[in-house]
């Protein structure tokens, strides 16, 4: 047996070169929260099994780790954006140029907005043509 | 972008903000997604589901023989009788430490992790370095995570999946012969539910 004290839950700090957190809020910036929990509507909603997002997240991040991520858990809400976004297109739900329209109106309206406000969103004002 | 104004700025969106507005914006007009229920999966993530929840399960097996055997022969209902069930959750496997074996659980394609009863999993779960190394060298894992084991115990490593999910059935500390369950719920750790670590008495 061994004479080191057993760690618990929350003390990972013996273990420096595996990454890790506190035991404690899992999401580390709100826009990880809202992929998340668009994944876990959609499913419920019936868009997909859950097993056909398991193996778009599991190619999401082996197509990163190919590019050269060193994939140490902190990127790991990166591939699942990406992996709910290619599936969607898939599904045909949306595609990636009506994504990346969007995203140009959503620029648009975050440059626009006056300090402490929400941006509004306005359709085309991000000069991308939308596709519908 | 130049101007030259003196109002106080707002500090840019990411590229990757203004993705998942662009997703949900989407989403949302097309009634494919409902605000309500987003904001409704972000709070039972972060306030609802977590260990406390599989630490509940490992001590009732602990202080009831016979939901014990319930749970080593269908977990997925017998932690459903304790409320604990969604996604991830479907299909559960509860695999039993004993003095001859040691379970751990990994995901090596991706991350799949049983949501239910251990909450989301911790960054080093979803990391390569773990996924990788613990079905190499569990051992030396274990080492890292402080853990040592005698040398003639079986170390089992479990590769969950999409299907199939793990909980580790940790072993009873020596000395709580004394404590209630509640009080054995307590001294449950996530990692020890995960087989990176031992539940040591308070």
């Amino acid at each position: 047996m061994t004479d080191k004290p057993p760690i618990r839950g929350s003390d990972l700090k013996k273990t420096p070169h595996l990454p890790h957190d506190e035991g404690g809020p899992v999401f580390s910036a709100p826009w990880e929260a809202k992929a998340f929990a668009i994944t876990v509507d959609l499913h419920k909603q019936g868009l997909f099994e859950w097993s056909e997002w398991c193996d778009t997240l599991s190619e999401e991040i082996k197509s990163a780790q190919a590019k050269g991520d060193p994939d140490l858990g902190d990127t790991y809400y990166q591939h699942w954006l990406s992996a709910l976004e290619k599936l969607v297109t898939v599904k045909r739900v949306t595609s990636m140029d009506t994504l990346a329209a969007a995203k140009e109106d959503w620029r648009a309206a975050d440059h626009h907005r006056g300090f402490g406000e929400a941006p509004v969103l306005v359709k085309g004002a991000g000069g991308a043509e939308h596709q519908h | 972008m130049a101007h030259d104004h003196d109002h106080p700025h707002n500090k840019p969106l990411s590229d990757t903000e203004l993705r998942v507005k662009a997703l949900e914006s989407i989403l949302l007009e097309k009634e494919l997604i409902d605000a309500e229920a987003i904001d409704l999966v972000v709070e039972t993530y972060e306030t609802k589901i977590g260990p406390r929840n599989g630490a509940r399960v490992v001590a009732k097996a602990w202080t009831d023989a016979d939901y014990k055997s319930r749970l080593l022969e269908n977990a997925t209902d017998a932690i459903a009788e304790l409320g604990f069930s969604g996604v991830q959750g479907e299909d559960m496997l509860v695999v039993e430490n004993t003095d001859d074996v040691h379970n751990i659980v990994v995901c090596t394609l991706c991350s799949c992790y049983p949501w239910p009863t251990l909450g989301l999993p911790p960054v080093w779960y979803k990391a390569a370095p773990y996924r990788a190394k613990v079905v190499k060298d569990p051992r030396g894992v274990l080492d890292e995570f402080g853990v040592a084991l005698p040398e003639d115990t079986e170390i089992r490593v479990w590769d969950s999946n999409a299907e199939l999910r793990y909980l580790v059935l940790p072993k009873r500390p020596d000395g709580t012969d004394d404590m209630s369950e509640e009080q054995l719920a307590d001294i449950v750790t996530r990692d020890s539910m995960i087989g990176t670590g031992l539940v040591s008495a308070p």
